[in-house]
């Protein structure tokens, strides 16, 4: 519930103040919101069959930001940025919608 | 949170359930997942300080994950407001923008040779459009030009003013035509017999009504003759010997010639529309 309230918090002062992204940050923000989405919806799963744990959940949402924007980083210096941001996206992508199934099947039963 | 050993069998009588079920097992690992595996040594183990450090900062935690989640609802908003309304070029990688500039330049060389394509319709339409207009010009002058010398429009400028007298009535029509055929012969652009405009259908008849007739219309002496030329040369050619004054006054009358600065010959005539002949071409 705290985390929900946070959500709206975060998202109505990023509304509100209208912030310009740091050009360093421009390549870095969009994967790390995605890595940070893979993290929430892999909580939300773990919150749904009670083994939620504030650790793991801080743990994995750090470090997911952070090895993403490193890959990304990696990609840039090599050159394959933009195909490696895609790579990170489709495998993010595939792992929120494994958990998005997970927590259907678990609410749905379905 | 809870106690941790049931908590662990749950878990993985749960682990079981989603193992039947689902078989994605390693596409919820990472973060949050139940398996054993993920959860790491620590927490599978239950390693009582760890767990008990962690389950005494359950209000840091808490408010770690509140912070992780508005920093993360703040970065959606923030890269979700840059998206879509910063120009997308700013966020466009390297690559790609070498790409839309490619498409630009090769965008503005078609522009381009579409305008140099254009330009020069354009200075052909100019060219043509100055080349109508100059045409126009010379047929209105020519138009002018064949309308004087039809007789159909008045005209104006040097030329001589004659009289002829004929008290006994001994010119002819022919004589008079002769005066015409001497002003046409000495240059005379434009001349007017008594009150008609001489044309190139003109006609002297010898009328039983009066005198003579030019045109179907009825002159008697003394006839007066406006023609435009050269003064000098018209005077010249009246006057030759044997010519038309001396014509007129062997006839018992006088022919009188006054060259003017400005004769105004004010009568015109009527051109008929040709019935058979066709123009052809140039």
């Amino acid at each position: 519930m705290i985390a929900l309230v946070a959500l709206v918090a975060g998202v109505v002062a990023g509304l509100l103040l209208h912030p310009t992204v740091p050009g360093w940050l421009e390549p870095y923000l969009p994967i790390a919101v995605v890595a940070a989405l893979d993290a929430v919806f892999g909580a939300a799963r773990a919150w749904l069959v009670k083994i939620f744990d504030a650790k793991v959940f801080v743990v994995s949402f750090v470090s997911n930001v952070l090895v993403a924007a490193l890959i990304v980083y990696l990609g840039d210096k090599l050159g394959v940025g933009g195909q490696l941001s895609t790579a990170v996206v489709v495998v993010l992508g595939i792992r929120i919608f494994g958990n998005a199934a997970a927590i259907r099947r678990h609410i749905f039963r379905a | 949170m809870t106690d941790r050993p049931a908590h662990d069998e749950q878990n993985h009588k749960m682990q079981e359930e989603h193992d039947r079920e689902a078989h994605d097992h390693d596409e919820h690992g990472g973060d949050e997942s139940p398996t054993a595996e993920d959860l790491g040594p620590d927490q599978v183990s239950g390693d009582a300080p760890v767990a008990s450090r962690w389950r005494g900062h359950a209000k840091l935690a808490g408010a770690l994950i509140a912070v992780l989640v508005a920093l993360l609802g703040f970065a959606i908003a923030v890269q979700v407001h840059s998206n879509s309304t910063s120009d997308s070029l700013s966020n466009a990688r390297d690559d790609d923008l070498i790409r839309i500039l490619d498409d630009q330049n090769s965008r503005a060389e078609r522009l381009r040779e579409q305008v140099a394509a254009l330009q020069t319709t354009a200075d052909q339409l100019q060219a043509s459009g100055d080349r109508d207009g100059v045409a126009q010009q010379q047929a209105e002058q020519q138009a002018q030009d064949l309308a004087i010398l039809l007789g159909t429009v008045p005209a104006t400028g040097p030329g001589v003013r004659i009289t002829i007298t004929d008290p006994k009535h001994g010119l002819k029509a022919e004589d008079l035509l002769d005066v015409v055929e001497e002003l046409r012969g000495a240059g005379a652009e434009a001349i007017q017999f008594g009150s008609v405009r001489i044309g190139t259908d003109s006609y002297f008849q010898d009328s039983s009504t009066s005198v003579v007739s030019v045109d179907g219309q009825p002159l008697s002496a003394p006839y007066e003759v406006l023609a435009i030329g050269d003064a000098q040369t018209l005077q010249t050619a009246l006057e030759i010997p044997g010519g038309v004054a001396a014509t007129a006054r062997a006839a018992g009358g006088d022919a009188e010639v006054e060259q003017a600065a400005t004769v105004d010959i004010t009568a015109t005539r009527t051109v008929a529309n040709p019935r058979y002949a066709k123009p052809t071409g140039r």
